[in-house]
């Protein structure tokens, strides 16, 4: 059973077994703008829980995406290179970013929820 | 004054509009003890035209223009002729007074020429893409090593003996201070450095320059595969572009990024600066460039336009994460040198190119025959070394007296370094004539 | 959806398209605004623009000295005669806005008149024919110039010295910035000093500067009068601390009116006061920086000092030093020895411990010679007039509009006025909407957005060189446009907009997602490669 769990900065992840993918919300490709390029990390590389490990950028912005767990890349979504727009379409589907093996789904405790992440949202007006 | 519009008679107007006594109220939020009562002290008051082009004048008579002297002086800047055309067309006002092109809609002039200089940059290197200009080449060369330490996230650069001595300083002191390794392989007057054997798995990058700061011509495939194989990249840097006229481009012997000095085509030399640097590299490193870069795009109604664009790169928007904090380029350089290389076009810049090995090649016969004077090169394109019996700095002071302006003593560039205290490095271009170079031999042969 | 791009504009009315086009005519033209396609789909081998002589032929005895590495593919350079190159350029340059055409507010930049005089001395043989390494004793006064401008620098600063080699203002703070990290070296606390501070209005390469010398910039905050909170401020100051990098007057267009507080904090942390001069104009022969407690300050000469801003450059950026850091100033270093002046180059010895080389030989020569003859032009008197002058259009701008803009901040503002977006609140109408209906107007748009601490920004700086009467129209304009978005209807002729440039909006989403950097050969629609024509 899938779970899906969400940042202060607007990326979700979604569990499977032991592997997340990550991507990055509604809200979030809603501010950018039309994303013209995302920088994907490669497979193989370890990122720890905070670490900037990729970057989405629009026209006119370039964010970096946080890894919300720490873990090891296992797939990166290549596609993004010639169809940044998926981000943009599909954000939790298509647009996914790359998939991370736990290291440890300990670190999924701090991240919020469906409902959470709603209210978070709302709060920023 | 004649370039302020105002009157008094507006200046009271419009202060009774914003609602303020005086000029000095607005600037009630500048402390007191910083508010000049008065205009600046010790300072003249202001001069007509005639008065200031007399000035002008004054300090230009004090100085040995190269149009007045026999003149073989090279060393990254080059006294070319430039078409009347060039200088023409970068005074228009449409172009000088213009700014970044900004609002596309109504700078499609700037941008389209940057657009074609980008291509032209791209065909002369044999590079794939090349962005809107650098300051300069010297400049432009150290952006090149911060851009191989972000490619290949090593922080160690090799920095060939053949660069131009300026160049090597500067990428020292960018070293020094934003902390990267810089090796520096030592002074190669003779042309025969090989560098492949210190390419290593930490090496960022390798920088060579073609022809090389002393004139020699070398094929750099070999070193670009090294590079490749160790996964460090190859920088090549032209300070005298127009060799690409003749010379296999950089591009076809694998550098990953080249670097030329663009003053050549449609700049004066004007004491070093402003010039244009040429900044191209391959595809995949597109985004690790500095500088800007404009792009083709449609507008609302479906027309081609131009527009500046991946500019998610530049400090503007990255800030401190930004590849570089370069913010302007070059701009009307870049415009002099797109439009002169396209009044040149492919015959009349390969033609050039000839004319300049040519006459450089003459140079070098003669002084080959004078006593004493031993030419370095076995192969240069508009450049050569020649060694001397005495030390340099002395001979050409010597020349000088004699209004004759013959070569550049390469002490000054490397000063506290014997082995070269007695080279003298020579540039002969298409406006070199015979008329020129024989009293420099006989003036030679007198002070040697 | 990508949109496929459109190439077949080059030449719309070649017999070989022909088709109809946007503008109804034959040619795609419409008047004075004539399309203009690129050199390389104009080209036609046989043409050229200069005319060389021979060179010696094979048999003359001059033998090549190539090392076998002759080029030997065509370069691909495109050939065109020279009324034909003419034509092309002339065309191009009546597709820009310039400041010779009219008001061009773009804030932050300054763009006043351009002289001529400036272009005429700066060609002059003996100045802009010098070869930056002939002898010394040849160059005379080409040093003796750069001299005089260095006096009035630092004379209209009131700062001891002046580093004159930046090719631009962010090569200058780059130097400022490598100064202070000399300094700090020196005294051994360059390790311990890491951060710098710098207000979130700054201009971004204030950031970038300090971040590529390893600095870790922290952002200080702003109070509600758009000024340094200097409780904030002292509270962030501490032995980490390297400098602060503060623009004065700022990107708000207001003066730090607690600068004197600010620097005095500054100083007695251990830290150094880096001061982004960009809107000097709006002070110049008014306020020395020297007199605030400024520690280094670039100077854009195509800024303050008229040099053409040219498309996008070429600047100069001179950086003037306070007494703690002008022994680190780079090389070269201009000095006079008796009646001689010198040029002290890398590994020379001067008095100081120079913080190296940052750019080939002596700076840029012919900024200099411009700006210099812009402050003959005016002197001392003339210059305080600029500034006075200046702040005074800003003002007049500010008062004018303030009942249907929205001023971020209450003025007096200095030589720029900044707006916020919440006179276009509930309008549909954007900041970038209202200024591309300015340019139908034939107004450059102010710049936009920046800076970002205010809220879909909208900043004007009219510069000194504009007329009352010219303000008034551009004030109208502005006046128009307000209650035309203001009916609540206009939105999408906002949107729209400009419709009378030589270019709708263009897509810039499609630019970055596949980028065009450069023309192809396969760029061409069918048919209409000028090289394979040329062959048939």
């Amino acid at each position: 059973m899938a779970e899906t769990k969400y940042t202060e900065e607007h990326e979700w992840i979604r569990v499977e077994g032991d592997v997340g993918t990550i991507g990055i919300t509604q809200y979030a490709q809603e501010q950018l703008g039309d994303v013209v390029f995302v920088d994907v990390p490669a497979a193989g590389r370890t990122v720890a829980k905070g670490e900037a490990c990729a970057v989405v950028e629009s026209v006119k912005a370039a964010s970096d995406i946080y890894a919300p767990v720490g873990g090891e890349v296992v797939e990166s979504n290549a596609a993004l290179a010639d169809s940044p727009g998926d981000v943009n379409a599909e954000p939790t589907g298509k647009g996914w970013f790359f998939k991370l093996k736990l290291a440890d789904k300990g670190e999924l405790a701090g991240l919020m929820d469906e409902a959470a992440y709603e209210a978070f949202v709302k709060s920023l007006g | 004054m004649r370039y302020l519009p105002l009157t008094d008679a507006d200046r009271r107007e419009m202060l009774s509009v914003i609602g303020a006594k005086s000029v000095d109220e607005l600037f009630r939020d500048v402390p007191a003890s910083a508010r000049l009562a008065a205009k600046v002290g010790g300072l003249p008051d202001h001069q007509g035209e005639l008065e200031v082009e007399r000035a002008f004048q004054g300090f230009a008579a004090k100085n040995l223009s190269p149009a007045a002297a026999p003149f073989f002086i090279g060393a990254g800047a080059y006294r070319h002729h430039v078409p009347a055309t060039v200088d023409y067309m970068i005074q228009r006002g449409e172009f000088l007074t213009s700014y970044t092109p900004y609002q596309p809609e109504i700078t499609q002039g700037t941008l389209q020429y940057l657009f074609e200089f980008q291509t032209q940059v791209t065909l002369l290197t044999g590079m794939e893409v090349a962005n809107a200009s650098m300051y300069d080449g010297s400049t432009g060369t150290t952006e090149a090593v911060l851009m191989a330490n972000r490619v290949t996230r090593r922080h160690k650069a090799l920095i060939s003996g053949g660069l131009h001595p300026q160049y090597r300083s500067i990428i020292e002191t960018t070293a020094k201070w934003e902390g990267f390794t810089a090796n520096f392989a030592k002074t190669d007057a003779e042309g025969l450095e090989d560098l492949i054997a210190s390419v290593d798995r930490d090496t960022s990058c390798v920088v060579v320059q073609n022809p090389s700061f002393f004139g020699h011509v070398r094929d750099f495939t070999k070193l670009a595969q090294a590079c490749h194989a160790a996964g460090a990249l190859l920088i090549v840097v032209v300070t005298e572009v127009v060799s690409l006229g003749l010379l296999m481009p950089p591009g076809e012997m694998g550098a990953d990024i080249v670097v030329c000095e663009g003053q050549s085509i449609g700049n004066g030399l004007g004491f070093g600066g402003p010039y244009v640097g040429l900044f191209a590299t391959r595809d995949k490193y597109m985004r690790q460039m500095p500088g800007r870069l404009v792009g083709e795009t449609v507008d609302a109604d479906g027309q081609r336009g131009f527009v500046l664009t991946l500019s998610t790169r530049e400090q503007h928007i990255r800030r401190e994460k930004a590849t570089s904090n370069i913010c302007t380029n070059a701009g009307l350089c870049a415009l002099a040198f797109t439009v002169h290389l396209t009044l040149l076009g492919e015959a009349g810049f390969a033609r050039l190119a000839e004319l300049n090995h040519a006459k450089a090649s003459q140079l070098a016969d003669k002084l080959a025959a004078v006593p004493g004077v031993t030419v370095l090169n076995d192969s240069f394109f508009n450049e050569f070394t020649v060694k001397l019996p005495k030390p340099a700095a002395e001979v050409v002071e010597a020349l000088a007296a004699k209004r004759i302006l013959g070569g550049l003593p390469v002490s000054r560039l490397i000063p506290n370094d014997p082995s070269v205290a007695n080279l003298l490095l020579l540039a002969a271009t298409e406006t070199a004539t015979e008329a020129g170079m024989d009293p420099l031999v006989a003036a030679l042969k007198e002070v040697l | 959806m990508v949109q496929s791009l459109d190439r077949s504009q080059g030449r719309a009315g070649s017999i070989s398209s022909g088709s109809a086009n946007t503008h109804g005519t034959f040619t795609g033209n419409r008047a004075l605004q004539i399309e203009e396609p690129l050199i390389f789909e104009m080209g036609q081998a046989g043409r050229c623009g200069v005319d060389l002589p021979e060179p010696p032929p094979k048999s003359s005895g001059v033998k090549d000295r190539l090392n076998g590495l002759r080029r030997k593919g065509a370069i691909g350079l495109p050939g065109l005669s020279e009324p034909q190159v003419v034509q092309h350029y002339t065309r191009l340059s009546q597709k820009n806005y310039a400041i010779d055409m009219g008001v061009y507010p773009l804030g932050s930049c300054t763009m006043k008149h351009n002289p001529r005089i400036n272009e005429k001395v700066a060609r002059l043989p003996g100045i802009g024919d010098l070869h930056p390494l002939q002898p010394v004793s040849t160059v005379q006064g080409a040093l003796e110039l750069i001299d005089s401008l260095a006096h009035w620098l630092k004379t209209l600063t009131g700062m001891p010295a002046v580093a004159m080699s930046p090719a631009a203002g962010a090569h200058g703070e780059m130097c400022g910035m490598m100064a202070i990290a000399a300094a700090l070296e020196a005294k051994g606390e360059r390790a311990q000093r890491r951060t710098v501070l710098a207000p979130e209005s700054a201009h971004g390469t204030n950031p970038a500067t300090a971040a590529a010398l390893g600095f870790v910039v922290k952002p200080i905050p702003a109070n509600d009068r758009g000024r340094v909170d200097l409780a904030a401020l002292k509270a962030a100051l501490g032995p980490d601390v390297a400098a602060i990098m503060l623009t004065n007057p700022n990107t708000c267009g207001l003066f730090e009116s607690e600068i004197v507080e600010i620097s005095k904090a500054v100083h007695e942390a251990g830290a150094y006061f880096y001061c982004d001069g960009a809107n000097f104009n709006a002070i110049v022969g008014r306020v020395r920086p020297g007199d605030l407690g400024v520690d280094c300050m670039h100077i854009n000469l195509h800024k303050t000092f008229s040099t053409p801003h040219g498309g996008g450059g070429p600047g100069a950026g001179p950086v003037v030093l306070s007494a703690a850091l002008a022994p680190y100033a780079p090389y070269p270093w201009i000095v006079k020895n008796g009646d001689k002046w010198q040029i002290a180059e890398d590994g020379a010895k001067v008095d100081g411990m120079p913080l190296g080389r940052l750019k080939a030989f002596h700076g840029q020569m012919g900024m200099f010679t411009r700006a210099l003859a812009y402050i003959m032009s005016h002197g001392a008197d003339g210059l305080r007039q600029v500034a006075e002058d200046a702040v005074l259009n800003a003002n007049y701008v500010m008062a004018a509009l303030k009942d249907v803009m929205s001023p971020a901040f209450e003025g007096p503002c200095m030589h720029e006025a900044l707006f916020d977006d919440s006179f276009l609140k509930d309008t549909g109408v954007s900041t970038l909407d209202f200024a591309k209906a300015m340019i139908d107007e034939g107004y450059h748009p102010m710049t936009m957005y920046f800076p970002l601490v205010v809220h879909g920004a909208m900043l004007i700086e009219p510069t000194e060189s504009v007329a009352k009467e010219d303000l008034d129209q551009f004030i109208g304009a502005l006046r128009s446009l307000t209650a035309k978005a203001r009916t609540g209807t206009a939105a999408d002729d906002f949107k729209a907009a400009p419709l009378y440039a030589p270019r709708r909006r263009l897509d810039e989403t499609l630019a970055a997602r596949k980028p065009v950097l450069r023309w192809k050969p396969s760029n061409n629609p069918p048919g209409t490669d000028p090289l394979k024509q040329a062959a048939e």
